[in-house]
């Protein structure tokens, strides 16, 4: 199993300070491509390598940083980490690109890729920040589907709509309609659906959490007369 | 040339050294709050960044053109068929002026599809500048009487679920063009339903397809304006 730091790097990032239910950030690309389950997915995957690599990237530049000129280092180095990738996924994997190429551009206005670069891969060594990158992409690309996911089917009554234009032929299985006739729910594919049902999921993860607060009292309480039994 | 090398040895390994040094953490954390060191860094890393960019942009712009002008050969052989010409589109073009079409463009490139010398359809890109959010980037195809081929959507803004239905990969509404022309349809019909003409709507989004509708009439419009000039070998 996993030392226990890492645990901790991979809890914080799926749910505890996940990046959206945790931090409030990202909310721009969040809103802006979630109207589908594929389009969230495809975020995701692109957020998730890219994140990883700025968390891994600055870790290993992090003693030359001052901290008086780190937002701008910053700034500079996740911009050309992007544009690097858009640049090069174009030339060499152009099909991909097509389907994810809006994506890419938008991470440059993904917050969550700086709030890591401050919170800590400018204090952590290099392992670690690839591993808190990489859990954090997690999360974030969780989110993106779930929401993606109850958007898609508040509003068209399917899931993973072209699902295969993303991901090649063999995902058609994920295309499915979940309520077949479904007249259709416009406000939930425009972004007022989108506040709407991140609030709903927020609302979500606090209940679970204070759910699960709530027996670990219980259990407490209980434990002693279970022992003296 | 012995004695040469070996100082070029310890030459490098005294840099490497220094190097070394230099970057370890508790020295770097002494240079840090000095202001030549934190603009030294500040122009180190943009100019590595330039750098890089401009290197990889340098060395992949062969490949994105060449990539580009797949694309665009993928879509004109949507709406030209291949059996219908024997040429390289991409290199058989001329320029019309399009101004007043509305069409996004003052001036447009056709690719003109011969067989055996003789010119048996034209491909442009149009676009409709008033889709309902934003430009709506379509290519058609038109043969040498002047009916449509083929119409295909190449890029748009529209809702997705509603006003997307304009790609081919999300319903065939866009093949119902195939075969209409200015002469079999008036131009009342040249409408969306829901206008008195004969072309679908979507339940949901009548400005996506009403303007998709208007934007390929007047490129029909457009090619009838120069088809003479066109047809010429």
């Amino acid at each position: 199993m996993l030392p226990d730091a890492y645990r901790k790097i991979a809890a914080d990032g799926i749910w505890h300070n996940n990046i959206v239910f945790g931090q409030n950030l990202a909310l721009c690309p969040l809103l802006a491509v979630t109207g589908t389950a594929t389009n969230g997915l495809g975020m995701g995957l692109a957020t998730l390598v890219v994140i990883t690599a700025s968390n891994g990237l600055i870790s290993l530049v992090r003693h030359l940083i001052p901290s008086e000129i780190r937002i701008p280092i910053f700034v500079l180095l996740i911009a050309a980490l992007v544009t690097l990738v858009d640049i090069l996924m174009n030339a060499w994997a152009h099909e991909l690109y097509k389907v994810l190429g809006l994506f890419i551009a938008l991470i440059v206005t993904n917050c969550a890729l700086l709030g890591r670069a401050e919170a800590f891969a400018s204090k952590q060594p290099v392992k670690e920040a690839l591993w808190d990158g990489f859990m954090m992409g997690m999360g974030f690309l969780l989110v993106l589907v779930a929401l993606g996911a109850a958007r898609e089917i508040s509003s068209t009554g399917t899931l993973f709509a072209n699902a295969s234009l993303l991901l090649g032929e063999s995902f058609q299985f994920l295309e499915v309609t979940v309520i077949p006739n479904y007249k259709g729910f416009l406000l939930m594919a425009l972004p007022p659906g989108g506040f709407i049902m991140v609030a709903f999921l927020i609302v979500g993860k606090r209940l679970i959490d204070q759910g699960l607060a709530g027996q670990k009292t219980a259990q407490v309480m209980v434990t002693p007369p279970e022992l003296a039994g | 040339m012995i004695a040469d090398n070996e100082t070029l040895k310890a030459k490098a390994a005294s840099i490497w050294d220094w190097l070394k040094r230099w970057l370890e953490p508790t020295h770097l954390a002494a240079l840090r709050p000095q202001l030549t060191f934190q603009t030294g860094v500040l122009a180190g890393f943009a100019l590595l960044a330039s750098v890089l960019l401009g290197m990889t942009n340098c060395s992949t712009e062969g490949a994105i053109q060449q990539r580009l002008a797949e694309d665009l050969q993928h879509s004109l052989a949507e709406v030209v068929p291949p059996e219908w010409h024997d040429n390289d589109m991409l290199q058989d073009t001329r320029i019309i002026p399009s101004a007043a079409y509305n069409i996004a463009a003052d001036a447009t490139t056709v690719y003109i599809a011969k067989k055996a010398g003789q010119v048996t359809a034209v491909c442009f890109k149009l676009t409709a500048p008033d889709g309902y959010s934003g430009a709506i980037n379509m290519i058609m195809g038109i043969d040498r009487n002047g009916n449509l081929l083929g119409v295909r959507v190449l890029s748009h803004k529209e809702t997705p679920g509603l006003g997307d239905k304009i790609e081919v990969a999300k319903s065939d509404w866009i093949l119902n063009f195939v075969g209409r022309s200015l002469e079999n349809l008036t131009p009342a019909q040249w409408a969306v339903k829901k206008d008195g003409g004969v072309f679908d709507q979507f339940a949901g989004a009548t400005i996506t397809p009403r303007k998709s509708v208007q934007a390929i009439y007047r490129g029909l419009q457009l090619f009838k304006a120069h088809q003479a000039a066109l047809l010429q070998d």
